[in-house]
């Protein structure tokens, strides 16, 4: 049952402020949702008012020089630092997307930062992302083949298969649409979610793969796949451009041309 | 110090935009439409209770508020009509593109506005005319 507020232990309360910009030209509030597991406290915001001349565009690059110069304890995951590893996924001004390739200039104000939506946080920024990750295994998103390949060579594809792949593949898994699905928030234990329906149809697709039928029994389930309602938050916030709402509502079609 | 995780913000933090509240507002309408068959009904019982029935119903009908309700339930059911025809394309697969999700998105609200608009302007036409 869906759950319009949030729990007591979760409510936000306000934090503290620093003033790191003394004498700078260019300043910006950094609003940053703070959670400690090691006290008994609530979440709160925490403001940080930073010297943009002093740290670089992006609102990791930000987030980086907080952890740096104001506050250590700040507890964030970042890896690639150019949108392909998905690690530093974020709500950042009111939307999902990558803290790394997020400018902050393009964003109005003070910058609001929060954890990935509707998720239980371990600390600070960090999202507990296991639920999302075994969604994805439940997909078993791997080739799967009775036929063996040729003797000699790979499994080959034509140019239109692979085509069928574009898309799909450069999914990063960062989890961005999933925690912007409200169909997700208050079904997300049941229902897959535009990520792991994105990588289901990638495999559906794959001419290469001999388990289609299976697959598509696998998600046939009030739940797992219908719960997608084509709110289309997915691909309005997907960092890579990608169209979840798309991949499903293919699915969804292979469902129905599979009984004509 | 044992505790459980405490949940994210959702609601209280993400952006509206046209993607989730065009999707709430046809959510809305259709609660609002099904509540708007009991009156219908209502209105249907009393023109076969007779005319005594009937014209208490009308008086019902000419209050003000319930005029201004009656404008809402017509825009209500224009807007899950247009909105729904966007949701048979998506079932059919076309109209997928963020671009086109925005543009089909307004257009359904203009529609919505305008129709409504013409029927009450009908209405009132023929109000005035009587």
């Amino acid at each position: 049952m869906a759950e319009f507020s949030l729990p007591k232990n979760s409510r936000v309360m306000p934090g503290k402020t620093v003033s790191a910009a003394n004498g700078a030209k260019r300043k910006r509030t950094f609003r940053v949702y703070r959670y400690d597991p090691d006290n008994g406290d609530n979440p709160r915001v925490d403001s940080y008012e930073i010297d943009l001349d002093k740290c670089g565009p992006m609102v990791l690059d930000a987030i980086i020089y907080i952890k740096n110069e104001v506050d250590p304890t700040l507890a964030f995951r970042r890896s690639c630092r150019e949108g392909i590893c998905g690690s530093c996924a974020m709500n950042i001004d009111g939307t999902n997307t990558l803290a790394c390739t997020k400018a902050t200039e393009s964003i109005k104000g003070d910058v609001k930062i929060y954890p990935l939506p509707h998720m239980p946080v371990h600390k600070d920024l960090v999202p507990d992302l296991k639920h999302f990750y075994a969604q994805y295994a439940s997909v078993k998103p791997w080739l799967q083949a009775e036929s063996p390949p040729p003797p000699d060579r790979e499994r080959l594809q034509s140019k239109e298969d692979r085509e069928k792949l574009d898309g799909l593949y450069e999914c990063i898994l960062c989890a961005c649409c999933s925690t912007s699905c409200p169909s997700y928030w208050w079904n997300g234990d049941r229902y897959l979610g535009p990520a792991a329906l994105l990588q289901a149809y990638r495999w559906l697709v794959d001419s290469r793969d001999e388990a289609t039928g299976e697959r598509l029994d696998e998600l046939e389930d009030p739940f797992k796949l219908y719960r997608c309602h084509t709110i289309m938050n997915c691909a309005r916030t997907c960092p890579k451009g990608l169209n979840p709402a798309e991949a499903i509502a293919n699915i969804k079609k292979m469902m129905v041309t599979r009984t004509l | 110090m044992s505790r459980s995780k405490p949940l994210s913000p959702h609601l209280q933090v993400y952006r509206p935009q046209i993607t989730s509240v065009l999707s709430i507002t046809h959510r809305a309408t259709g609660i609002a439409l099904s509540a708007g068959t009991v009156v219908l009904l209502y209105w249907l019982a009393s023109a076969a209770g007779g005319s005594d029935a009937y014209a208490a119903a009308q008086g019902v009908f000419s209050h003000g508020l319930v005029k201004l309700l009656l404008v809402g339930w017509t825009w209500a059911f224009f807007y899950h009509l247009c909105n729904g025809l966007r949701h048979l394309a998506w079932d059919a697969g076309y109209g997928f593109k963020i671009s086109t999700v925005y543009r089909s998105g307004y257009t359904v609200i203009v529609a919505s506005l305008v129709l409504t608009g013409l029927i009450w302007a009908c209405v009132l036409a023929k109000l005035g005319g009587a």
